[in-house]
């Protein structure tokens, strides 16, 4: 029971999340992929008259199981056995982090910046309300995320899925990097 | 029923990301920043396990459940790889979560990240709206 509650290392979550591609693939040739989700709700919810989002989602309705299984498992590894130690950040982080006015390191996301009274601060609209937004359209426009090109496409060998899982992580060093300095001195 | 193992799977995926602190906004920043291993490890683990099982599955001929010959995805080179890849990357950098764990996120107990999870979706909205006029 102890190993639910403690964090998992890199060698037991990563081989975990892989094992999803040949589990999708077994139970009905589907290929991973969570953001198409996104895309899914937005069908189901509010096509508009728009040609993108006119099409049968409920097809795809697997996907959508998939996700609700996620929200599950999110709520069983931060709820049921969240940890109760902070994360064990790299010393190096956390000095950055200080460095850029934080002062809370409990749980997965900072407090301080997750809440709902930082909505109403410019910092936290970047943070939460900007920041969704860019992940939301960027997925999209890529088609497809971490999981559909950063696990699913490297798997296959997919050479664009390189290509966007490099933009993925250049963009966000450089933003990093470079930016979110100035918005978390806000 | 079949839903149902779909749910298992997205179970487990979620547990993971979660346990392993993939969906944490401040791990993101460690990874950002080359200042831990642990991201990189997750990503340097789940690619050749998902890897070598779908080689293998296509070596055997598997067929998935419901008798369809496995095949992998097509991922076709356009440029909303780059541009889009670099957007979302951004936004990867601000709310410390891709497209999984904006689930995760809000199953974990942020309920503020409903907030980050809808604007999402206005965004996926947005795109359908205007990618006719974007660079492709």
């Amino acid at each position: 029971m102890d190993f639910l509650y403690k964090p998992w290392p890199w060698y037991v979550a990563g081989p975990i999340i892989g094992l999803s591609v040949p589990a999708l693939l077994l139970l009905g040739n589907k290929k991973l992929g969570v953001s198409s989700t996104l895309r899914q709700i937005c069908a189901a919810c509010y096509p508009g008259n728009l040609s993108f989002l006119q099409y049968d989602w409920k097809k795809d309705s697997w996907n959508l199981f998939m996700v609700a299984g996620i929200l599950i498992g999110g709520f069983l590894g931060g709820v049921v056995f969240a940890n109760p130690e902070p994360v064990a950040l790299a010393p190096a982080t956390v000095a950055w982090l200080r460095e850029q006015g934080l002062h809370q390191f409990d749980g997965l996301l900072p407090g301080e910046l997750f809440q709902w009274q930082a909505l109403f601060s410019l910092r936290g609209f970047l943070l939460m309300v900007v920041g969704g937004f860019m992940v939301g359209f960027g997925t999209r426009y890529a088609r497809g995320c971490t999981s559909g090109h950063g696990i699913m496409g490297l798997s296959a060998l997919q050479w664009p899925s390189l290509v966007a899982t490099a933009s993925f992580f250049g963009g966000g060093i450089l933003f990093s990097y470079f930016v979110l300095p100035y918005i978390l001195a806000l | 029923m079949k839903n149902l193992l779909y749910l298992t799977v997205g179970i487990v995926f979620g547990l993971a990301l979660t346990k392993g602190e993939a969906i944490s906004w401040f791990r993101i920043q460690e990874m950002f920043h080359f200042q831990s291993f642990h991201m990189y490890g997750i990503f340097m683990t789940a690619v050749p396990t998902g890897a070598l099982s779908l080689w293998l599955l296509q070596k055997f001929h598997a067929k998935s459940a419901d008798g369809q010959p496995i095949d992998a995805p097509h991922k076709p080179y356009h440029h909303g790889v780059i541009f889009g890849g670099l957007i979302f990357g951004f936004g990867w950098a601000l709310t410390g979560a891709c497209p999984g764990p904006l689930y995760a996120q809000v199953g974990a107990g942020y309920l503020v990240t409903l907030v980050t999870f809808a604007s999402a979706l206005a965004g996926t909205w947005v795109y359908a709206r205007v990618y006719a006029y974007l660079p492709d």
